[in-house]
């Protein structure tokens, strides 16, 4: 497999019917080309589809309160149910085992201003742990933290495109006091985040701080829980259940109320896209295929073609000793050989076409397109085997010729 | 050298089958010189490609050298084909990409020896054919006399126990027929086993013996004078 002389007889054979292995060659090459391209197109339009929906923690539950649709416990239909500061305390002490981080989200909306700018954006009364659930980043400062909480300190996080507003010209917005609704908070921190310009057009403050405000009531909006990656997507939705439960049992909603409360659980989501995302990638690597099978069958007529054009000079090898063993290596490693530089040289023009490509399709939703080097060394070796398959059934072809019927004169 | 005892082969066409020959018995001893003739269908290529190995047989035993050739496996028939015989084609059969000393060392790339003897052995060989200064040249730069004689030597090369000609100056004319045959009878001379497959007359009478064939018997087989070329020139 591996003797010089081998390789030297391979190596005569190509620079002498050089038009032969550029079409075999160019075939395979080709067909590459086209595998990886829309291999690389495929993964494309798969980070445009992480982009859009999994930007933010997916291990996250929020839990919504609604108007009861029956009575229930002495209860009429259509009271509203009211989260408030003891249900986060009671799930942090009562699922220790599932909660990874508990927050408050309260929602509301101020006129913001800072000097002669002003602009109304969303509020978000928010706990610390909310950083995570939304993946936000801070560019400079500090996120809300537990002291911030507990003081119900006036201290407010706007993010990057609010600094802009209100801060032009480049000002720098942190330590500053900006006018929320009619009260001076002072910005402790100012973030970005990957889930696009909406997200970093809003402002995080303390809930206590904004419960404060609105005649220190203890009512929150929603409940946003982090659970813990371990428990796994079986885990998560046992968790989803038993919530459920518990929270319907505390607040007194039917068990079957469909209305009272609602949990939202990423996962379920996440999963629903993921799917989606993994039949656009299905489609993509059927389509990929077909284009590699199309490849091999050309280079298996080649083979064919190739085998009966040597048939006497093979004739001629058997009888002068040549086994059957010695034909197929020789047909074999020659078809292995070519498919193997040739597909190379697909794999890299089709990593160069990506990247030459890189972003610039990103209007019609391929972001990013490239392979893994684990799928390309995956192709090479399917290639290197394909090859050798493609190689195998002429090369014993070849070896069964008898030389008596190669050696006929006519 | 060669024992053949009671041989037949018949091949199949379609329902029919075609008995080509019909019971050969004859041998052949180290260092005769023998003719086999006979005119075309007589089975005289048939029997060539039996003792070549490159056909099998039906009934019969064929012995080379103290061993039973029957039945092999076709690896093993490649190995004895190199190890026993070397052949040369009314056609030459040379590898048309290949130098001359290329298709001489062919053979001895089947046996496994190196590149520099295989080098070294193909130019020894082809000098012994008057071709010392044409080894690097590939054959279509040779006429008909000279591929022969590469061909010689490339049977030659692997230093085999018989050689086998078929029709060795089909394709060649009577002047370079006689070089040719003048190569083969020196051979002989220094001991070498040759059969040679001819139709024709002076050429086998260039022979030490002559086996007639016909239909697939043996219908003569004599020991003849044997005409030297060296005489004709």
């Amino acid at each position: 497999m591996f003797s010089r002389d081998r390789w030297q007889e391979i190596f005569e054979t190509i620079r002498k019917n050089k038009l032969r292995t550029f079409l075999s060659g160019f075939t395979v090459a080709l067909g590459i080309l086209i595998f990886t391209a829309l291999f690389g197109m495929g993964n494309g339009l798969k980070n445009a589809f992480y982009e859009f929906f999994v930007d933010d923690a997916t291990n996250t539950f929020f839990v919504y309160a609604g108007t009861t649709s029956e009575p229930y416990r002495g209860f009429k239909a259509g009271r509203r149910v009211q989260f408030r500061n003891d249900d986060i305390a009671d799930l942090k002490k009562d699922f220790p085992m599932y909660v990874d981080y508990i927050t408050p989200r309260i929602n509301r909306s101020f006129l913001t201003k800072y000097g002669t700018e002003s602009n109304t954006y969303s509020t978000r009364g928010v706990g610390p742990a909310h950083q995570f659930n939304e993946k936000t980043i801070i560019m400079k400062g500090r996120y809300i933290n537990e002291n911030d909480v507990k003081t119900q300190a006036k201290s407010v996080v706007i993010g990057r495109l609010v600094e802009k507003d209100l801060f032009p010209n480049g000002g720098d917005a942190l330590g500053k006091y900006i006018d929320l609704g009619g009260i001076a908070y002072k910005v402790v921190g100012v973030f970005q985040d990957d889930g696009g310009d909406n997200e970093e057009r809003y402002i995080y403050i303390p809930y206590s701080t904004l419960q404060l405000t609105e005649l220190n009531t203890d009512k929150i909006d929603q409940i946003i829980i982090g659970y813990k990656l371990e428990v796994g997507y079986a885990g998560a939705m046992a968790f989803d259940k038993s919530l459920n439960r518990y929270l319907r049992d505390k607040h007194n909603v039917a068990p079957d109320d469909r209305n009272g409360i609602f949990i939202r659980n990423i996962a379920d989501v996440v999963q629903q896209n993921m799917m989606f995302a993994n039949v656009i990638q299905l489609v993509v690597i059927f389509v990929g295929i077909g284009t590699l099978i199309a490849g091999i069958i050309g280079i298996s007529n080649i083979m064919v073609f190739v085998v009966k054009e040597r048939t006497k000079e093979l004739g001629i090898r058997k009888a002068l000793g040549a086994t059957p063993g010695n034909v197929i290596g020789l047909v074999l490693q020659e078809s292995i050989f070519i498919t193997t530089i040739a597909g190379y040289i697909g794999l890299v023009l089709g990593i160069v076409l990506l990247r030459l490509i890189g972003n610039s399709l990103e209007d019609y939703f391929i972001v990013n397109p490239s392979v893994g080097t684990g799928t390309l060394i995956g192709a090479t070796l399917i290639l290197i085997f394909f090859g050798a398959v493609a190689g195998y059934v002429p090369a014993r072809r070849a070896a069964k010729i008898k030389p008596i019927v190669a050696l006929r004169d006519d | 050298m060669i024992e053949i005892k009671n041989l037949h082969k018949s091949y199949k066409m379609g329902s029919n089958s075609l008995h080509v020959l019909k019971g050969i018995n004859f041998s052949v001893q180290e260092g005769e010189l023998v003719a086999i003739m006979g005119s075309s269908g007589s089975g005289k290529s048939t029997l060539l490609n039996i003792l070549g190995m490159l056909d099998n047989y039906d009934e019969g035993e064929y012995t080379l050298d103290g061993v039973l050739i029957k039945d092999l496996g076709e690896t093993k028939a490649a190995n004895y084909r190199n190890k026993f015989l070397g052949f040369i084609f009314q056609s030459f059969n040379l590898i048309n990409y290949k130098s001359a000393w290329e298709n001489v060392a062919l053979p001895l790339y089947y046996q496994r020896v190196g590149r520099k003897d295989r080098k070294t052995k193909a130019e020894k060989y082809l000098a012994s054919v008057g071709l010392k200064e044409w080894s690097d040249h590939l054959p279509s730069e040779l006429s008909g006399g000279q591929k022969q004689r590469v061909a010689i030597a490339r049977a030659m090369a692997a230093e085999p126990k018989v050689l086998l000609a078929d029709e060795p100056t089909g394709a060649l004319d009577s002047k370079t027929s006689h070089e040719v045959m003048d190569l083969i009878q020196k051979i002989n001379d220094e001991g070498k086993t040759i059969l040679v497959v001819t139709h024709e007359e002076d050429i086998a009478h260039m022979c030490k013996r002559i086996v007639h064939l016909k239909d697939g018997v043996i219908v003569r087989d004599e020991v003849v004078e044997q005409v030297r070329v060296s005489s004709y020139v």
